[in-house]
């Protein structure tokens, strides 16, 4: 069908040629000229068209001989893998490595220097309903101030759905249980004990047990919110198998802790989660690998890892999003939903069966250029934030941020770290008037624009602020979403789809391949200052309801 | 001095309630000098520096070195076409003062007329002033031929803001370029005004042999008594226009005679570097390539259009050459860039990112066909010899369409590839 068409166009094009030789001899002289050179494209053509045949031909033969596999060994032209010097890194030459040149990595100040991870000196913990997309504002609370608990005992469930336990992640005194509006459950705080003890759990062997029965003991255990579904970014349905399960090993964000360093010391557990995830799923698990580097080879425990799918991944953010990765690989449509814990939540799922314990502790990069020392710091889920930065935030007029500046969430000082995030970022307010500061920017700030002087500056950091360096106006065609989304996504069409309450369109143009975090650097960069990130949370609450 | 000068604009607010209209203007101002102490709010905590101030700013800077040229050009026409003062640099001052005499109150007139309706919708519809005019407003100059009368000019911005942006909801929701859309008007509702020869030179009375010079006040009192206090050359009000001077444009010229009939009064140098009769901006070419440069390296302009523009003239010209019926038609193509205002048109009019087609391969098409259609409109329309204007106007309205067919192509890609991986499912 496909080369009729080439054929047909083929057809056209001589015919064409032709007419314009049979005008041009009609034509006034001088101008033969144009003659010749079509003449001379033909030739060439047909040249072309010759060698190209009989180098086919030459390499049909050779393949027919079993003389070599190797492309390109018979061919008079040097294969592309030949002209272009290929962009594996050299611990993944034989791997799969897929490469987009699409993105944007945003350098800022206050990046943690060493890898050392420091003991957090962190008392009081908190679990936040609200971080949970689609659960109701009041769960139901199962504990009482007053009460101890042991990491891992439950301590609240969604009335929606009751199996899906949510477990304390320290064990202590539960000290405040805190309402926000209408009556929401805000946070269920723990004071925790100095030394941790934890809940026994009746872990079913993974050789034996059933699918059914190993579901039935994750929902009760706990670790069940920490795997997340794709699309929307929910807590699964126990009632749906996972087509596939991804994890990205790598973030690529703006100060983004190094997964190598979270995964130290915890290989064993890491490796236990992904044979978990193994009987979970009906396809496959699927490892992102980090190929950013020509040297720097990903962790062991990532590169070594049994019984996975291992592709690689190199180029700018947000190439570590497990979106991204998706996309480029099995891309997830609306029917289909894939698992798609973090890395730190596969190690916690793993010790719950090498272990047999609720470790809900978590490596935790403090960052950004108001932290006076950037750091590794160990605590656990939902550690308090003032605790986490007690002496070591330089200024006052800041803003802290649970998660990265993209995707990340603003937290009050006196609040906790939300429930999946593994990073604090601490950067200035930019409540400041700036004079002309839209002509000529006095302080560098980071851009994709070639308006500013930055690719100067390769390396340059920049300090960074909240400021939004103008006002939000209509969207306009730059361009600018595309160049950093690594996705064969139309981000703008896909907004305005969603402002008008196209479901069938938004389908269509991949809402379901999104979540919040993929479209972030599209929002970053956007001219107009558009709330992107909002407005496709509003396209995938109206999905879900509809689906 | 900061401080102050905040300190200053918190003084002289007016009161949003009782005086929107002023406000919105105040506001205007207020913005353009400080960036407003606005912080992100759910979402991205912290945004890239570019905005759409500093995107249509930076258009407007590119346009500066067309408006030096242009400028001058439009004395250095004038008094080419009295005889006096013919090389380039001779008579510098007069030029640039019948230049400026010209140029500022056409670019005054746009500005007030163009931002005075932006400023009242804004406050009617209580939002801010959008930017776009401060693009549109610079190009509507550089696109009017120098003699036009002013009240023609703002006519036709009334019309290109109100009809053109306004009625389909302010900046970003316009489907035609409003520079565009104002000479489209001037053009069919005047056409006695903006065809023949007489209005591409100014301050003459007509371009026959022995017309006479129009100059006034400004000439006659201001400039010229600057000028005799300095000693230098003034302006001669008795000066006529010297014998065998036509004040064709090159195109109207390759229209009734071909390249010949070019070549015959102006030389390609003349026509490269742009001392010639035409649009205030558009006749200086290198310039004119300086700014599509500098817009495309800094990607405010979409390099994609402009390529794919410049190959669709080139496609096109290379066809008509081929067929070569008329004379206009054997013109060769690379003379073709040469004359009139493609480069204009492929720099700051295909390029406008609210009218443009919005997709990476739409830009390519889009591109293309109006480099292809324009020159077509350029060499067989037997009206007007130029194309660019309405070439772009056409794809403008098009520009949708093929924005639609490469998102229902993307859609169909997406089941596509759901169905390939539907297929390769284990347990399915």
């Amino acid at each position: 069908m496909k080369s009729a068409h080439r054929k047909s166009l083929l057809l056209i094009f001589g015919l064409f040629l032709a007419d314009l030789v049979h005008a041009q001899s009609q034509a006034i002289q001088g101008q033969s000229w144009l003659i010749y050179l079509l003449l001379a494209v033909a030739i060439l053509l047909f040249f072309v068209i010759v060698i190209q045949v009989s180098d086919n031909l030459l390499a049909i033969e050779a393949k027919r001989s079993g003389i070599s596999e190797k492309a390109g060994a018979f061919s008079i032209f040097p294969s592309s893998k030949e002209l272009l010097p290929s962009r594996k890194p050299n611990y993944a030459t034989d791997e799969r490595v897929i490469h987009s040149s699409k993105g944007f990595n945003i350098l800022l100040e206050g990046n943690i220097e060493n890898g050392q991870v420091n003991q957090a000196k962190v008392n009081t913990y908190a679990i936040k309903p609200q971080n949970f997309i689609g659960i109701s504002p009041i769960p139901k609370v199962t504990v009482e101030v007053g009460d101890t608990v042991k990491a891992g005992d439950i301590i609240f469930f969604d009335k929606k759905n009751p199996e899906v336990k949510y477990a304390a992640p320290v064990s202590g005194e539960i000290i405040e249980i805190n309402r926000g509006a209408k009556r929401s459950i805000a946070e269920v705080v723990i004071l925790a004990e100095k030394k941790m003890s934890y809940r026994t759990y009746d872990t079913p062997d993974l050789a034996t047990v059933s699918r059914e029965d190993l579901v039935q003991f994750l929902l009760g255990s706990g670790v069940w919110p920490m795997l997340r579904q794709r699309p929307y970014n929910v807590i699964p349905d126990p009632l749906v198998v996972p087509r596939d399960v991804f994890i990205s090993t790598f973030d690529s964000g703006p100060l983004s802790p190094d997964n190598g360093i979270v995964v130290g010391g915890r290989e064993a557990a890491f490796q236990a989660g992904l044979d978990v995830l193994n009987k979970l799923t009906s396809g496959s698990v699927y490892l992102g690998l980090d190929a950013r580097s020509q040297t720097d080879a990903p962790h062991t425990a990532f590169s070594g890892a049994q019984g996975v799918e291992k592709i690689f991944f190199s180029g700018k953010h947000p190439i570590g999003n497990v979106g991204v990765q998706i996309h480029n690989t099995r891309p997830v449509s609306g029917s289909e939903v894939v698992w798609t814990p973090d890395v730190q939540a596969v190690i916690t799922l793993g010790a719950l069966f090498s272990e047999k314990k609720f470790k809900a502790d978590r490596i935790v990069a403090i960052v950004g250029s108001e932290i006076k020392i950037p750091q590794y710091l160990h605590t656990f889920q939902g550690a308090r934030i003032s605790e986490l930065t007690d002496g070591n935030v330089a200024s006052d007029n800041v803003r802290y941020i649970s998660g990265d500046v993209l995707a990340g969430k603003q937290v009050a000082s006196d609040s906790f770290l939300n429930f999946y995030d593994d990073q604090l970022t601490v950067i200035e307010e930019g409540d400041y008037y700036e004079m002309f500061g839209w002509l000529i920017p006095i302080a560098p700030r980071p851009s994709i624009s070639g308006t500013f002087p930055n690719f100067l500056f390769p390396g340059l950091k920049f300090k960074g602020d909240t400021n939004t360096h103008g006002e939000r106006r209509a969207f306009v065609k730059t361009g600018d979403y595309e160049r950093v989304l690594p996705m064969d996504i139309y981000p703008q069409q896909l907004m305005k789809s969603i402002l008008v309450n196209d479901i069938e369109r938004m389908e269509g143009l991949g809402i379901h391949e999104l979540v919040e975090e993929d479209i972030a650097l599209c929002e970053f960069v956007c001219v107009s200052k558009q709330p992107l990130q909002q407005i496709l949370r509003e396209g995938l609450d109206r999905m879900r309801e509809e689906g | 001095m900061k401080k102050a000068l905040l300190n200053f604009f918190s003084k002289i607010e007016p009161n949003k309630e009782k005086q929107p209209l002023l406000h919105t203007a105040y506001d205007a101002f207020f913005t353009f000098a400080f960036t407003p102490n606005e912080t992100t709010v759910n979402g991205v905590h912290m945004r890239d520096g570019m905005d759409l101030k500093r995107l249509m700013v930076h258009v407007v800077l590119a346009l500066q070195l067309c408006f030096v040229f242009g400028t001058y050009n439009i004395g250095h026409q004038h008094f080419l076409a009295l005889g006096e003062y013919t090389g380039f640099l001779e008579g510098a001052h007069l030029k640039l003062a019948q230049g400026l005499l010209k140029l500022i109150p056409l670019y005054a007139v746009a500005m007030i007329v163009g931002l005075g309706i932006e400023f009242f919708y804004a406050s009617k519809k209580g939002h801010a002033v959008e930017e776009g005019f401060l693009v549109s407003g610079a190009l509507i100059p550089l696109i009017m031929p120098p003699d036009l009368p002013l009240w023609i000019l703002a006519l036709s911005v009334v019309f290109a803001v109100i009809i053109g942006k306004e009625a389909f909801g302010g900046t970003g929701m316009n489907i035609l370029n409003i520079a565009l859309l104002s000479r489209v008007f001037v053009f069919f509702a005047y056409p006695t005004t903006i065809s023949g020869d007489e209005v591409w030179v100014s301050g003459l009375v007509a371009t026959a042999a022995g017309s006479g010079v129009e100059y006034g006040w400004w000439h006659n009192v201001f400039f010229n008594g600057i000028f005799e206090a300095f000693g230098w050359a003034t302006f001669d009000a008795t000066a006529v226009v010297a014998d065998g001077y036509t004040g064709a444009t090159p195109l109207s010229l390759a229209f009734k005679g071909g390249w010949e009939a070019v070549t015959a009064e102006y030389t390609t140098a003349q026509m490269w570097w742009g001392t010639i009769p035409g649009s205030i901006g558009e006749s200086c070419k290198p310039l004119i390539l300086v700014g599509a440069l500098f817009l495309a390296v800094t990607g405010i302009a979409s390099w994609r259009i402009m390529v794919g523009m410049l190959f669709g003239g080139v496609v096109m010209t290379l066809i008509l050459n081929a067929w070569g019926a008329t004379e206009f038609m054997q013109v060769p193509w690379y003379y073709q860039f040469y004359m009139g205002s493609f480069f204009f048109a492929m720099a700051f009019m295909a390029t406008d990112p609210v009218t443009a087609s919005g997709t990476t391969t739409g830009k390519w098409i889009y591109g293309f066909l109006i480099g292809f259609v324009g020159m077509i409109v350029r060499v067989m329309n037997p009206a007007y010899p130029e194309g660019w204007m309405l070439a772009i106007i056409f794809m403008n309205v098009f520009a949708p369409l093929i924005d639609h067919y490469v998102i229902e192509a993307n859609i169909g890609r997406r089941n596509k590839r759901a169905l390939a991986v539907a297929a390769t499912t284990k347990g399915a």
